[in-house]
């Protein structure tokens, strides 16, 4: 354990020298990142500029599940965003080179690089996180202002979950990157929006089976102290961290499986 | 050290036939191969492409697991204790890196201190003396994106030596490299199978680093050992044709001796192939003296390359 | 010249058909974001009726259309110039009897056309089985549509054509791009419809081209825009069709005059 902290500090470290060396490139590339995930936010507020409310929902509310996805999702980029590169890392043999080191397989393909640029996403999230808990009408108790905390972490290992599953399609299918952009990217873009607008099979989908909503949705609930329309039990509002620890769990069996099944079959 | 035993390894492939229908064939990349390589050997892996030589040696390092058979290497089942296996055994990809590619060599190094764990001072020291023999202090800061193949393939190897292996396993470490270069990784291989007592498996296509560094030769074809033994074995064996260049006074029509044959006329040259069995080379050139005044000659005997193709061609031994 | 036009377009459909899985997994991606965001634009006539000329179906339908659109235009993530020019491959492409920005203008056309077929149209569908879409019944509609479509392409190859080129100046002629990224996916409709953009918001996206590259097709199919309207959006997108591409020949020049003085 104390190994691979140190090899993740030292990549991380070297990562970020050589990241900043060029500091107005790295400057303007984290700048850029920033406005380009703010469009998803521009666009809630056009729509909001159109109505009072999404499935009842107030702009400000909206803007606490945009902030609470958006944070944990840049930390999940900046943490695991990497195993973007698995389908060129098995492609180029990298993935091979990896077998043959005694450190877990996982562990090596997340942390082979470290791009800083996410930090964008995590700063506008930040920022928008932090106006939409001054705004909303909340009578705070110590619980509900913990709530933001523990969802951003259990969303962290809920995205870094479905990341680490769905990327491991690349064992399987040669092209297997879009698909595990629909789920992390577009996960990312679910847990923005208040989940009560969706159809119901998708909403069955986000509860059930992903479950994104546990990222944002039912700790927000639980936060405004909001009645759930979809009728569900409110204990759900709480089972975040489990569902966290499932998801998690899940992950790994279908990583750990799907790499048995690659030194079977080969590539 | 390293032991296969009956060692099978089948793919299963799907091909495309016609427009829509895919069938499933096998294939059968290793088809029960046995050898043993013990403690302190430099042994090679020969074998045209396609022969099963990589399936082999992914499957001695933890990467594949066999479909049939019984692996142990260092006295550990690959497929099982990768990890553990890992530790004890270097590998070097010849086309492949697996070195950091944007960091510094010497940031890799340190980080592999790291994954295989290598007390500081034991890492230094390793550090120090390759760095001495394969001359890498003028770019051991340099970020391994920029090394040329030379200087990559130097790193590569001492990447894979720091943590002290028992086993060195190499895939095609010389390819690209030029002569100079050859030499360098050859002597290093050497000196480290001398002095370390690192137990080598050379694969390549370079006969050259066979014929300097082996002791012995593995010959794979078709996922099957067809050759396990010395090379002199192997050329006393199988190359028993010598070729004898004569270079008459004048041309002269292909000379007509008992127990050769030539195969080629140039001008007053001529090359005749003879068995090694059949005649003594001073036999046949007296023989061919008899016939035609000779000015010069020179005996040329079989190399490996040439022993190697003709088992290519052949199929079998 | 137009039988060389036609083979390069072939060609370049040809290289994207080569890789069927890469487009059935873009499909599933575009049909996910397509529900997504079908669902959230609903959402907004829960409260209303109507936002500007757009009614619920218009808007899913709107939806279906801009996810099929996407890659039909292709409008980010094409480096393939950028990457001439950075390896000086281009010196020699520019030696050739062709014109450069024709060549890949054809190509584009051609892949475009594979696009358009293969990850535009079976998201529509899929999004029409589940959702109540509009599809035009006169057949001038379509006709209009599909010439609507066949220059936004040009305007979107137009335009990033002309981004490549920052090659021949720029390093990191990816990073470069990020801000014209932004303006373009936001600017043209991509996310929300212009419609519902705020007026002074809505001035502006009309003032840029990227609003000739996926809003303006959108409407026609809509049917908000008749007889004279009509013309005049094609006219728009013609306009900046070929203002786009002749800014690009120009600096293609310059590239080229930089290229001879630099030696390559």
């Amino acid at each position: 354990m104390v190994e691979t902290f140190a090899i993740y500090r030292r990549i991380v470290a070297s990562r970020i020298r050589s990241q900043l060396q060029y500091r107005l490139s790295f400057a303007l590339t984290v700048a850029g990142n920033v406005l380009l995930t703010s469009l998803d936010f521009a666009a809630i507020l056009v729509l909001f500029g159109q109505v009072d409310a999404l499935g009842k929902w107030t702009v400000e509310e909206v803007a606490l599940l945009y902030g609470i996805s958006c944070v944990s999702f840049a930390l999940t980029d900046i943490a695991v965003g990497q195993l973007d590169q698995l389908p060129r890392m098995i492609r180029e043999g990298e993935f091979d080179q990896i077998l043959v080191r005694p450190l877990g397989s996982l562990l090596q393909v997340v942390s082979a690089d470290l791009a800083l640029r996410h930090l964008g996403r995590l700063l506008q999230g930040l920022i928008i996180l932090g106006v939409a808990l001054t705004h909303v009408d909340v009578d705070w108790t110590p619980g509900r202002a913990a709530m933001p905390l523990v969802a951003i972490v259990a969303g962290v290992a809920i995205f870094a979950g479905i990341w680490v599953a769905f990327s491991a399609i690349a064992f399987w299918l040669i092209d297997s990157q879009e698909v595990s952009n629909a789920f992390t990217y577009g996960g990312s873009f679910t847990a923005q929006y208040p989940v009560n607008i969706f159809g119901r099979w998708l909403r069955r989908l986000v509860i059930f089976v992903i479950p994104l909503a546990f990222v944002s949705y039912f700790p927000a609930l639980y936060v405004l102290d909001k009645p759930d329309q979809l009728g569900l039990p409110s204990a759900l509002q709480f089972a975040s961290p489990a569902v966290a620890v499932a998801v998690a769990a899940a992950a790994w069996v279908v990583w750990t499986t799907a790499v048995r099944r690659y030194r079977s079959v080969g590539s | 050290m390293i032991e296969l035993d009956g060692v099978e390894k089948t793919f299963s492939v799907r091909l495309k036939r016609g427009r829509l229908r895919r069938e499933r064939r096998e294939v059968r990349a290793v088809d029960g191969i046995s050898f043993r390589v013990e403690p302190g050997e430099l042994v090679g892996y020969v074998g045209p492409n396609g022969a099963g030589k990589s399936t082999t040696v992914k499957m001695l390092t933890g990467i594949l697991v066999p479909s049939g058979g019984r692996v142990s290497v260092a006295g550990l089942d690959p497929a099982r204790r990768r990890v553990e296996l890992a530790r004890r055994i270097g590998v070097v990809f010849g086309q492949r890196v697996q070195l950091w590619w944007d960091l510094p060599l010497r940031d890799s190094f340190e980080l592999l201190r790291h994954i295989y764990r290598v007390p500081y001072d034991r890492w230094r020291a390793n550090l120090d003396r390759f760095s001495e023999v394969l001359e890498l202090e003028p770019f051991l800061e340099t970020p391994v994106r920029q090394l040329s193949l030379g200087q990559r393939m130097r790193g590569e190897l001492t990447a894979a030596m720091l943590h002290d292996p028992e086993i060195l396993f190499l895939d095609e470490p010389t390819i690209g490299l030029d002569v100079v270069a050859k030499v360098r990784v050859r002597e290093f291989l050497a000196d480290v199978n001398r002095e370390r007592s690192v137990t080598v498996l050379l694969t390549t296509h370079d006969l050259a680093d066979i014929e300097r560094l082996c002791s012995r030769l593995l010959i794979i074809d078709h996922g099957r050992v067809i050759y396990d033994g010395t090379i002199e074995r192997l050329i006393d064996r199988y190359g028993e044709e010598r070729t004898l260049v004569v270079d008459l006074e004048e041309p002269a029509p292909p000379l007509e001796v008992e127990g050769a044959r030539v195969v080629r006329v140039e001008g007053p040259r001529q090359w005749l192939r003879f068995r090694r069995r059949d005649m003594t080379a001073a036999q046949l050139t007296s023989a061919v003296a008899s016939r035609a005044p000779l000015v010069d000659l020179t005996v040329e005997e079989p190399d490996i390359e040439d022993v190697v193709r003709r088992i290519y061609a052949e199929g079998a031994v | 010249m137009l039988r060389l036009g036609f083979e390069l377009a072939r060609r370049g459909y040809g290289r994207y058909a080569a890789y069927p899985g890469a487009t059935w997994a873009g499909v599933f991606t575009n049909t996910f974001f397509g529900f997504l965001i079908a669902y959230t634009l609903l959402a907004v006539f829960e409260q209303r009726d109507a936002v500007g000329d757009y009614d619920a179906r218009d808007a899913v339908t709107y939806t279906w259309l801009a996810q099929g659109m996407l890659m039909t235009i292709y409008l980010w993530g094409w480096f393939e110039v950028a990457l001439r020019v950075r390896s000086g491959d281009v010196a020699t492409d520019l030696q050739r009897p062709l014109d450069f920005q024709g060549y890949w203008l054809a190509q584009d056309l051609g892949r475009a056309a594979y696009h358009a077929l293969f990850r535009g149209v079976p998201p529509f569908v899929l999004g029409a089985l589940v959702f109540d879409v509009l599809v035009p019944g006169n057949p001038l509609v379509w006709l209009a549509f599909l010439a609507s479509v066949t220059l936004a392409v040009v305007t979107s190859f137009a335009f990033r054509f002309l981004f490549n080129l920052a090659a021949f100046w720029l390093l990191d002629y990816r990073g470069a791009g990020v801000l014209a990224m932004v303006a373009s996916t936001f600017f043209s409709g991509q996310i929300v419809p212009i419609a519902f953009f705020p007026h002074w918001l809505a001035v502006l996206a009309w003032a840029l081209p990227f609003a000739a590259m996926v809003q303006a097709p959108i409407e026609i199919w809509l049917g908000h825009a008749e007889g004279l309207e009509l013309l005049g959006l094609i006219a728009l997108q013609a306009f900046w069709a070929g203002a786009l591409l002749l800014v690009g020949r120009a600096v293609l020049a310059a590239g080229m005059r930089k290229l001879v003085i630099q030696g390559g």
